[in-house]
């Protein structure tokens, strides 16, 4: 928005053009979370995740590329950058090498509505939830498209899983959304999270802003709702332990197994971007988004501008936090078989999911 | 009804035992060896790679007869009157020229049974095991400390000896016997 508007001044300025100011502007302003927060992130998450699972485990991870290893996923990259980009004789070629782009785009697009801080947002539309949702759900005919393309088997069996899997959990997700839009009465993601300013009381874990009764009366259900949200976003990004498309040790790594060099990269880019949208999604909805817990140090200091900087430096480590907790589970817990993964979400998280809403529903009309 | 609350209540609780764990494992020191700059301690009596000590080895041989495989080749010259090829560290005199001593480490067993008869315990087993070759050619260890050209020099030094003790006895023996000489040579 901020950043927007001075981009398309400066641009303007230069030019005199408003309609090649808006472009420029616009594709700047979009690219910026790519360059400045998905692909540094991706280099660290994929470091992290490889150091934290050694640990877990009593190991050390990558030691050797930089200091703790810290340069591996550089060196990866750019040992995948070189590789050869293997398309077998019989996969559907146009399907086969547009579906690592359209898996990448449509984890990119969630992107596009998460307040990042109130200086930045993408696109600060009405329905920010409901498009993130839209969104995340486009991943399934990119992977849908990757696993049928790819003509084997194993791809095919992991992108039908994802499919399944990805559409039932988003149920449970789209229930406990409800709740939250049904107590602010917003779907704008910005609105949400200026509406959890102030301190980490005022967040919708702990009932929201303000101090009536329903505010403590909401805080169990808001747990409950946080904890579904969690774990059914979770299942959406396909990590351990649901992970069924990938499993590694029965499906070969499910639907990218056909891949090689940039294309597997891009599914890797996206599946880390994915990691962070989602946890970025459960933090703006109760975690105050980019709000700080504690105030601000650019208030303090009587320096307003370094109040949106502070936003999303809150932002991106309440994202990176969550992130955490997801590679902590994975390296705790063993993979689900398909009737669990099934039974987790239709015979618990959406009927908890229903009553939940229908409580704080009432709750909300008292 | 009651299972299905209990199923949940264990659920969550197994879970959040099984994240204990993992994150107290977080704080564990690491059991991973960094190989190449950290080394395990080798057992005491450990069989690695074979050296010979060649101040030492008096080239009896005993070692390439003792090894089951064959790896070990060894070739002597004797040493010619007057030389003198200096003593071994315990004491024994040497009387041979160690003109070839190759291990073929790629045959080697490391069973260790050349290390026993030596008796100057020139032979023996070191700390060293990587030596891992492209070419197999490579695995083949020379100790010999004589130069290309000093072998040949001891052998021509005792061929020379060989022909000059062959010819004084043809000498002796064509005084003796001419006739029987004759036959021989047919």
């Amino acid at each position: 928005m901020i950043i927007y508007d001075f981009l398309y001044k400066f641009v303007f300025n230069i030019t005199q053009s408003a309609a090649i100011g808006d472009i420029t502007a616009m594709i700047i302003s979009g690219a910026l979370p790519l360059l400045i927060l998905v692909l540094p992130f991706t280099l660290v998450a994929v470091w992290l995740e490889r150091k934290v699972s050694a640990h877990m485990q009593d190991r050390l991870g990558p030691m050797r590329t930089g200091s703790h290893g810290w340069l591996q996923t550089v060196a990866d990259l750019i040992k995948l950058l070189q590789k050869e980009d293997i398309v077998a004789s019989d996969n559907d070629r146009p399907l086969f090498n547009l579906a690592p782009i359209l898996v990448f785009a449509g984890s990119y697009l969630v992107f596009a509505a998460l307040p990042f801080s109130s200086a930045y947002i993408g696109s600060n539309i009405d329905l920010g939830i409901i498009f993130i949702i839209a969104a995340s759900g486009f991943v399934v005919a990119g992977i849908l498209m990757a696993g049928w393309s790819s003509n084997n088997k194993y791809s095919l069996l992991g992108a039908m899983r994802s499919a399944a899997q990805i559409i039932s959990y988003e149920i449970p997700t789209i229930l406990v959304i409800l709740t939250i839009i049904m107590i602010t009465g917003t779907t704008n993601l910005r609105t949400l999270s200026e509406m959890q300013t102030g301190h980490f009381w005022n967040w919708m874990i702990f009932g929201g802003a303000g101090l009536s009764l329903s505010k403590f009366l909401f805080i169990p259900f808001m747990l409950i709702g946080f904890v579904i949200l969690y774990i059914s976003t979770l299942a959406e990004v396909n990590r351990t332990p649901f992970d069924i498309p990938e499993a590694e040790s029965e499906l070969v790594s499910g639907y990218h197994t056909e891949y090689s060099g940039m294309k597997f990269a891009m599914f890797f880019l996206a599946e880390y971007a994915n990691m962070f949208a989602v946890s970025a999604i459960v933090s703006a909805i109760f975690f105050g988004g980019y709000q700080s817990p504690i105030g601000y140090l650019g208030n303090t200091l009587g320096l307003p501008w370094m109040i949106p900087i502070e936003q999303f430096l809150w932002f991106a480590s309440k994202g990176v936090f969550f992130v955490l907790v997801q590679m902590w589970l994975r390296w705790t817990l063993p993979r689900l078989r398909v009737d669990q993964l099934m039974a987790l979400c239709w015979k618990y998280l959406i009927p908890i999911a229903f009553v939940n809403l229908i409580i704080v529903g009432l709750i909300t009309v008292l | 009804m009651k299972e299905y609350f209990q199923n949940i209540w264990y659920g969550l609780t197994t879970v959040l035992i099984g994240m204990r764990v993992t994150f107290k494992h977080l704080f564990v020191p690491a059991v991973t060896i960094q190989y190449p700059d950290v080394k395990l301690k080798l057992p005491e009596r450990e069989r690695n790679r074979l050296y010979v000590n060649m101040d030492d080895c008096i080239g009896c041989d005993q070692c390439a007869r003792a090894c089951p495989v064959d790896c070990i080749a060894i070739e002597t010259v004797k040493s010619i009157p007057g030389e003198d090829l200096g003593k071994t560290s315990n004491g024994k005199k040497k009387a041979l020229w160690v003109t070839k001593f190759d291990i073929d480490i790629a045959k080697c067993c490391f069973c260790q049974l050349c290390v026993f008869p030596c008796p100057t315990e020139c032979i023996y087993m070191t700390d060293v095991f990587e030596f891992s070759e492209f070419e197999r050619d490579k695995l083949v260890y020379n100790f010999v400390t004589l130069t290309q050209s000093e072998i040949e020099d001891k052998k021509a030094n005792y061929a020379k000896l060989e022909a000059e003790k062959a010819a004084q006895k043809a000498a002796n023996a064509t005084s003796v016997k001419p006739a029987e000489k004759e036959e021989n040579k047919q």
